[in-house]
């Protein structure tokens, strides 16, 4: 075989597989789309759940779900800021530094079923939130900040160091140099980051398995002590484990569908941001 | 005055930097902190359950059971006092629900208030009796003596490959089925992902123009993005069907399912990772083996692999990793059954799994809830080893440029 | 005849005008100089001669260039790329061993060429490497790593990875200027021996350099070739006030 055809055949099986790949996704968005697409309406996402979970709407999961996503940015966001800010701005010793990564990445790579048996045990029986919004939030938030203070180092490393010597030396203090130049030329690329972290945050199940989701409550919550719904656990629930798993299966279809639309629309947006904000600070 | 307030507000401002960037660092230790309490708290509790305790007559030679040669003799798979060390004797086996073939209801009293007396005599009377009930029947003068049971220990729970944790009278909490079931899964889907995921990404770094990538790219940023649950109602509904009618089984849900849902699940990670990687090779080293009439595949294969191959195999084992940790979508398609695994056509049941299933109805502090604690242990443990793995793989890459 | 010959070559990346009209020819075991001001388009010229222009995406190309009096660029005379560059070696700016043994590397232009006969490798690897005035240093570590290497031993070994395969016509692109000075001085040698054998291209900022081992010299300037003629009257006696003042310093 010459080494033309060989490179003929190994393009074309990295084609194919690519196409694989490529297919796979189509397929498993097709699924979702076509299925749960009838499903979407008015009514779907702004009723409660009726006949046992089979009929009516997902509201009240929805609900839950931005509860869960706004308290457990609240807390991640500033602190994984903050964090990365100091990783990256502040830490000069390199061992110091290393140490701090390692143990991000370790956060990182820590399985969400651990996060969950953490948080039950800290927030829900240790400091007795008991099974609340503030547990669950919490529990993600934890999981969350590792995300967060990559993405801020990664937009802090992207800064030129011609800015912060260019400030500096214009006698600003380091403080001054990092709000107001290096944090407006990071932010565009921190805000991404905050919004992908918001998908990822929204569909994860195991972490609020056993601090905050609740079954199925027929009521909206009234405090952050309150157990909501959440939508992924509302999948997991309503396509495994209960009783009428058939009749429900129309629900599952539509609940799967607004979990994916919210992830597309937060991966639209974040794309959106960059271009806008990228082609501002450029401008400036 | 103006000035002192301002250096004030640095200083604090400071420390909450300081304060915000230790909090990974302490988070990663809290975690180790509560996840191990009730995890080694299990190997200090004995796996009867319900303080129940065994009793023998006092001439029995045997001293201590294990959990599970308990639960051999009440399957009775041990039927003889010979195979616990004991004389040649069948095994006579007694709990309270055996009370009414030896005394009648006036015998015990209307209070049960006669049983502990009762309980003794028996025991006292039938030498190859053993004599399962709770330490409240227990009398002050015992003619019977008390068979010690083994605590939970460490090479029992990892060899262990019974998982029973709610069984009557001993808890079996082996789970070597668990560790191996979630192994399984997981180096399946990697064998099924890593090819695919790599070419994959040799093609989007080496090979596409600007348009498919530009195509691609978002696409597999978007699967990245799809919550787990999502992937395994698609599972559910669409890969364990295909399974069970595939291979004609009696159910679809088997750790080939779990595999094929990981391996999808698995694909951006690898792709991503090693796409970087690949696209990391000098430009230089590129143009040299070009310049000296290599093809763009040759190029690709003698070069490029080579130098990139620490960051693809850091993406192999983040792969792996997150395959291990994974919970939701194998949770719905493996079938959860925890027994050894024999092959990929079978339910298995991964450590993620059980704790995600059975830690709902395991009461706090009970023996089952310190085991899934433990669970969670190992499982950490797991996910660090690979996370120094991978810190070691991509720091030998640095170390090359 | 000529070895190579540029007709009227003109080059774009997309809008940007990079060659404008250069036309030269190259004798047969000569070294030639190409001088210039950063950005002028030496690196781009040279890397027309194998063809490395083709990598770039929205490059366009126009004349004729000649290798042995074949055109390079037309595809139906028959020459394929690979076959070019088998006969047009390049050295690059940067060392840029292979991540392989020391003998790997120089096997390396063989055995993608086809060539796996052991005896035959090993003895072309031994030749070229006594070419590149390295053997002596590395006889002994040929199953090293080439990144073990000092950058100047590391040149060289690209060097000889270069002439494994043969190749008439050598392009090098500031193979020294990466370099110490007693390795730039070795290099320097080397080209000078090398040239009764091979035709060499040589890109280089440094006049001295380029005065020491050249046989020919052409001045760039913004895409534009201004001057080419022989060395010793590029920089005693130039045409140009433009090469006048390059050569002598006064820009650059
Ligand atoms: N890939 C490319 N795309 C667009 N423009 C390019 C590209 N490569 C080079 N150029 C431009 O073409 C011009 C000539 O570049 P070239 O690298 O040939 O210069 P040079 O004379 O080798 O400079 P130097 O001495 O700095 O190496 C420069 O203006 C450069 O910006
Ligand atoms: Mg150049």
């Amino acid at each position: 075989m010459t080494k033309q055809t060989k490179e003929y055949i190994a393009f074309w099986i990295f084609r194919i597989l690519s196409f694989i790949v490529l297919a796979i996704l189509i397929w498993i968005l097709y699924f979702i789309f076509v299925r749960g697409w009838h499903m979407l309406s008015w009514d779907f996402l702004t009723k409660m759940p009726e006949d046992g979970m089979t009929k009516g709407g997902i509201y009240p999961a929805i609900i839950g779900t931005l509860y869960l996503v706004a308290g457990s940015m609240l807390f991640a966001f500033p602190i994984g800021v903050l964090a990365g800010i100091y990783i990256h701005e502040y830490t000069n010793d390199s061992k110091f530094k290393r140490f701090m990564k390692l143990m991000t990445n370790n956060l990182a790579g820590i399985p969400s079923i651990v996060f969950g048996l953490f948080g039950m045990s800290l927030f829900v029986k240790t400091l007795n939130f008991g099974d609340s919004i503030l547990a669950g939030s919490l529990t993600l938030g934890l999981l969350a900040l590792p995300v967060v203070i990559r993405v801020t180092e990664e937009a802090l490393i992207a800064v030129d160091d011609s800015f912060r010597h260019g400030s500096l030396a214009l006698g600003a203090s380091k403080l001054i140099t990092i709000r107001k130049v290096v944090l407006p030329i990071a932010m565009p690329n921190i805000l991404t980051g905050l919004i992908l972290s918001i998908g990822r945050v929204s569909g994860e199940t195991a972490p609020i398995l056993f601090t905050v989701a609740a079954y199925f409550l027929p009521k909206l919550p009234t405090s952050i002590f309150d157990q909501v719904m959440a939508l992924p656990y509302h999948l997991y629930v309503i396509s495994t484990s209960g009783t009428k798993v058939q009749e429900s299966r129309d629900m599952a279809y539509g609940t799967a569908l607004v979990l994916v639309l919210f992830v597309l629309i937060l991966n639209l947006l974040a794309n959106a941001l960059r271009r806008y904000l990228g082609n501002k600070v450029k401008m400036n | 005055m103006k000035r002192k307030f301002k250096q004030f507000t640095e200083k604090l401002i400071e420390g909450l930097l300081l304060i915000s960037g230790s909090l990974t660092s302490i988070t990663v230790l809290l975690i180790v902190i509560f996840l191990f309490k009730e995890g080694l708290g299990l190997f200090t509790t004995s796996p009867m359950e319900n303080k129940n305790v065994i009793v023998v007559n006092k001439l029995n030679p045997v001293e201590h059971l294990t959990a599970g040669q308990i639960k051999k003799i009440f399957d009775q798979e041990i039927t003889n006092w010979k195979d616990l060390g004991g004389k040649n004797d069948t095994i006579l086996l007694f709990t309270i629900n055996d009370l009414s073939n030896y005394f009648s209801e006036e015998e015990i009293g209307e209070n049960f208030e006669y049983l502990p007396e009762k309980l003794n005599s028996i025991v006292d009377s039938i030498p190859n009796l053993l004599a399962v009930y709770t330490d409240k029947y227990l009398v002050k003068e015992l003619k019977g003596k008390i068979v010690k049971v083994d605590k939970n220990n460490i090479p029992d729970f990892i060899l262990g490959r019974e998982w029973f944790p709610t069984a009557e009278p001993a808890v079996q909490l082996g789970v070597l089925p668990l560790i191996l079931g979630t192994l399984l899964v997981s180096i399946f889907a990697i064998l099924f992902a890593l090819p695919i995921g790599i070419a994959t990404s040799i093609y989007m770094a080496e090979v596409a123009n600007e348009r498919v990538r530009k195509i691609l790219k978002p696409i597999i940023e978007l699967l990245a993005g799809i919550p787990s649950v999502v992937y395994g109602f698609f599972g559910l509904i669409v890969i364990v069907p295909l399974i069970h009618d595939t291979f004609n089984l009696p159910v679809g849900e088997t750790a080939l399912a779990g595999s094929i849902v990981l391996a999808i699940m698995a694909l951006p990670t690898i792709i991503t990772v090693s796409e970087d990687a690949i696209r990391n090779t000098p430009r230089s080293m590129k143009e040299a083996s070009l310049a000296l009439g290599a093809n763009r595949w040759q190029t690709i294969h003698r070069v490029v692999l080579p130098y990139s191959m620490s960051g693809i195999t850091a993406a192999a084992i983040l792969g792996i990793g997150r395959a291990i940790g994974e919970t939701m979508a194998v949770l719905m398609v493996t079938g959860n059954a925890a027994v050894m695994p024999h092959s990929l056509l079978q339910p298995v049941r991964t450590i993620p799994a059980t704790i995600a299933a059975e830690l709902g109805e395991a009461p706090q502090g009970g023996v089952h809830y310190q085991a899934l604690f433990a669970l969670g242990c190992i499982l950490f443990i797991l996910t660090l080893l690979i996370n120094i793995w991978v810190e070691y793989v991509s720091s030998k890459q640095k170390f090359k440029k | 005849m000529n070895k190579i010959e540029s007709k009227n070559v003109h080059l774009y990346y997309g809008d940007f005008h990079a060659l404008k009209g250069i036309s030269m020819s190259i004798q047969e075991n000569t070294v030639t100089a190409l001088i210039g001001p950063s950005g002028c388009g030496k690196s781009t010229y040279l890397r027309l001669f194998n063809r490395m222009n083709d990598l770039i995406d929205n490059v366009r190309i126009e004349g004729d260039i000649l290798l042995d009096g074949r055109d390079i660029y037309k595809k139906n005379i028959g020459m394929r790329i690979d076959e070019l560059r088998k006969k047009v070696g390049m050295v690059f700016q940067k060392p840029n061993p292979f991540p392989k043994t020391i003998f790997e590397n120089v096997a390396y232009g063989l055995r993608v060429n086809g060539i796996d006969h052991r005896s035959f490798i090993e003895e072309r690897v031994e030749t070229s490497l006594r070419q590149a005035a390295l053997w002596e240093e590395v006889k002994d570590k040929l199953k090293k790593s080439a990144f073990e290497l000092s950058g100047g031993q590391q040149q060289r070994l690209c060097i000889a990875r270069a002439l494994a395969i043969e190749p008439s016509v050598l392009l090098m692109d500031e193979p020294a200027s990466a370099l110490d000075p007693i390795s730039t001085s070795k290099i320097e040698e080397l080209i000078y021996e090398l040239k009764t054998k091979y035709t060499i291209i040589i890109v280089t900022h440094n006049m001295q350099q380029a005065g020491r081992v050249s046989d020919r010299t052409a001045f760039f300037y913004l895409g534009d070739l201004i001057e080419y003629d022989d060395t010793p009257v590029i920089f005693t006696n130039p045409k140009d006030i433009r090469t006048q003042s390059y050569v002598t310093g006064r820009f650059g």
